[in-house]
């Protein structure tokens, strides 16, 4: 039974480095030449390499590295160039955008200049690693379906730095870059548009998420289960009876009443797993454009609930003073 | 390296990683849990016992002073340069002056402690050490908040010993922190007054420094929109931080959760607030008034070493008499044994160092 359970490859077949199908039309050469690596084999293919590079890839990792630096050094600045305090501090540290005085205006690079270049050598970055997947699934004769998956998760991205300050006319409302920084501003913005909690879109975000892991575990769990029959080897076995994946079929038929096909369990799992970014994304544009305050909103559409009081009527002390705020 | 180890290496890496987790993030039980709202709200205080064992022992009352008698004659006819407490018998002001150096400058713990502290011992009417000038202006600042401020320190009031606990200078204050510093030249990001472990907003990257615009400054601390579609609320995200910060510090200081006040489902709703919000919100113009008029006022007086970085003297926050208590002293009523503080008068006194 333990055979069974592994989080690791037990067996590794090594054959002669495998070049790939031959080049299509209009592309470079595959860079470098293949290794093997045992530690890689545990985890999946033995071989690394060779690695298709390209224009779209290079723009891609020269623009990435000039947002890395920037970001970094300017944390790094904020120490006073002390590397042990910038390792100890590195979680907090962080580089803002604007305030929002500053509005839509290019700031000073110290007042929040490189947080917009930091922006956009980002996005291009992002945008090329985007090309060069969409490039890559052409060449192979492959379909899009990872370009489009990796645009979803580009969309809530944009909405988050670009899309959203762009209507709101701030790039103050966009998020720092910065590990803890990032998450006190998700906080922050939560508790500023009065909880988005009540929010349809970021609920259905959380949905598509958490049945993202559902499906994910029910997927995963279902294929290893029959790995003693031979579940890891797809293609031959969509033919026959009796094979592995008809058992798997067979559990879920038996177990639930109906059951997903090959191909059907995996367009759930990218529908729900670009959705996820999709309806967040709707959601994170709405806020502050559209709706001021989600609670009240939801009150408004009647779908927050009301709990009986608890204390006596209470009201602003502020204005019943007339003091200040 | 065989498959084997690697798997061993692995376990082990993860069990790090677990413990590492479990160690940081949980608290050993019991946990328990004071219902605050309406149940399944999860209105709930937590509290666990071996932390509240440790904050008892920090909330307990001196032995009380035997009273003195009002009988004349008055201690400004019989002592010099008495320009706040003339009103007290003789009697009422000895026993003020030594409760006051018991609270503040006990001579068994602080050194230099005892009258000397503040008094020249050969002259005492004489005001050559600066720490007198600044007691009497803590004296109208205490009377200014037992008289002005009932809706926030009630019928139990505050006296010294609410914020000092034996100490000279209190062990919860806060300065103005420099947030401008400009790097590399002025070339790189300036500093933000956030994006450090900010001891104010409970180690998060929250602004550091909430006191200054909020409790000494009156900057809008109210960040929601009170309609459900826009209609001119201009408060930004980032100004959101700023009263996030402000609210951990209200949290970490009473040893309470959000819920003590708020109904998190909507933080500024009245409506759905406990009282202790309205108690709060005296406490923050409170905290305003005494800061403003009774500290930064004394800025010439004191030395440098008892100033902020940036020159501003040592000012109060809410943990300055909480101290990690719902209220302070657990709300022992401490100033109904001390009638002299209600009798300090608020004539003006002079402010500048000796």
């Amino acid at each position: 039974m333990i055979e069974y359970q592994n989080l690791f490859t037990r067996v590794q077949v090594r054959g002669p480095a495998y070049a790939g199908v031959p080049f299509a039309r209009g592309d470079g050469p595959r860079e470098g030449k293949p290794i093997f690596s045992h530690l890689a084999g545990i985890l999946g293919d033995a071989q690394v390499g060779p690695i298709y590079l390209g224009w779209s890839g290079l723009v891609s990792l020269i623009c990435g590295f000039v947002a890395f630096e920037i970001i970094g050094l300017n944390m790094w600045a904020s120490v006073g160039w002390d590397p042990i305090q910038f390792i100890r501090l590195l979680p907090w540290l962080a580089l803002e955008p604007p305030a929002p005085g500053y509005g839509l205006s290019f700031p000073p690079l110290a007042e929040g200049g490189w947080w917009l270049l930091a922006g956009f050598f980002l996005t291009t970055s992002v945008i090329m690693w985007w090309v060069r997947i969409y490039r890559r699934s052409r060449q192979l004769g492959l379909g899009t379906h990872t370009a489009w998956a990796f645009g979803a998760a580009i969309w809530l991205y944009l909405v988050l730095g670009f899309f959203r300050p762009l209507l709101m006319g701030s790039w103050g409302e966009a998020v720092p870059f910065g590990i803890f920084p990032h998450l006190d501003w998700t906080a922050a913005l939560s508790i500023r548009y009065g909880n988005l909690f009540y929010n349809p879109f970021h609920a259905l975000s959380i949905v598509f998420l958490y049945g993202s892991t559902l499906l994910f575990a029910m997927h995963g769990a279902t294929i290893l289960a029959a790995g003693r029959f031979g579940s890891e080897r797809e293609v031959e076995q969509v033919i026959d009876r009796g094979t592995a994946h008809e058992r798997c079929a067979l559990f879920w038929r038996w177990t639930m009443g109906f059951n997903a096909t090959f191909e059907s369990v995996h367009r759930w799992a990218w529908w729900f797993a670009v959705l996820c970014p999709i309806a967040g994304g709707i959601g994170i544009l709405l806020t502050g454009t559209v709706v001021d305050n989600w609670y009240l909103w939801a009150i408004k559409q009647g779908y927050a609930p009301s709990y009986p009081a608890v204390y006596p009527p209470m009201v602003d002390p502020a204005s019943v003073l007339g003091a200040g705020r | 390296m065989n498959s084997r180890q690697v798997v061993g290496i692995g376990v082990g890496a993860a069990f790090l990683v677990a413990a590492t987790v479990v160690l940081l993030t949980f608290e050993r039980p019991p946990v328990l849990t004071v219902q605050r709202g309406f149940r399944g709200t999860g209105m709930e205080l937590v509290y666990n016992p071996r932390m509240l064992e440790v904050q008892a022992a920090l909330q307990v009352l001196p032995e009380v002073l035997e009273p003195a008698d009002d009988e004349d004659p008055r201690a400004s006819e019989i002592y010099q340069n008495v320009q706040v407490l003339g009103n007290l018998s003789a009697g009422q002001f000895g026993r003020i002056m030594q409760a006051m150096t018991a609270w503040v400058s006990p001579e068994d713990k602080v050194e230099g402690g005892g009258c000397g502290y503040c008094h020249n011992l050969e002259n005492f009417a004489e005001d050559s050490v600066y720490t007198k000038v600044v007691a009497r202006r803590m004296l109208q600042m205490t009377q200014q908040i037992n008289a002005q401020y009932a809706n926030h320190v009630g019928v139990t009031g505050v006296t010294c010993y609410t914020c000092h606990r034996g100490n000279p200078v209190p062990q919860n204050v806060w300065s103005t922190q420099p947030a401008n510093t400009s790097w590399a030249g002025g070339f790189a990001e300036v500093a933000t007054g956030q994006n450090r472990p900010s001891r104010a907003a409970g180690l998060s990257s929250l602004p550091f420094d909430p006191f200054t615009p909020f409790l000494l400054d009156d900057q809008p601390i109210r960040i929601q929109g009170r309609t459900p579609l826009p209609s001119g609320n201009n408060q930004s995200t980032k100004q959101t931080e700023w009263t996030y910060a402000l609210m951990m510090h209200f949290s970490n200081s009473l040893g309470v959760g959000c819920v003590n006040c708020h109904n998190s489902q909507q933080f500024s709703s009245w409506e759905e607030s406990t009282p202790q919000r309205v108690t709060a919100w005296h406490g923050i113009g409170m905290l305003r008034d005494i800061n403003r008029n009774y500290i930064q006022t004394l800025q010439p007086v004191f030395p440098a070493h008892r100033l902020g970085p940036e020159g501003d003297p040592l000012k109060a926050n809410c943990t300055t008499c909480h101290q990690g208590a719902y209220k302070p002293l657990y709300g022992a009523p401490m100033l109904r044994d001390y009638p002299e503080l209600n009798r300090v008068t608020q004539n003006p006194t002079e402010m500048r160092a000796p």
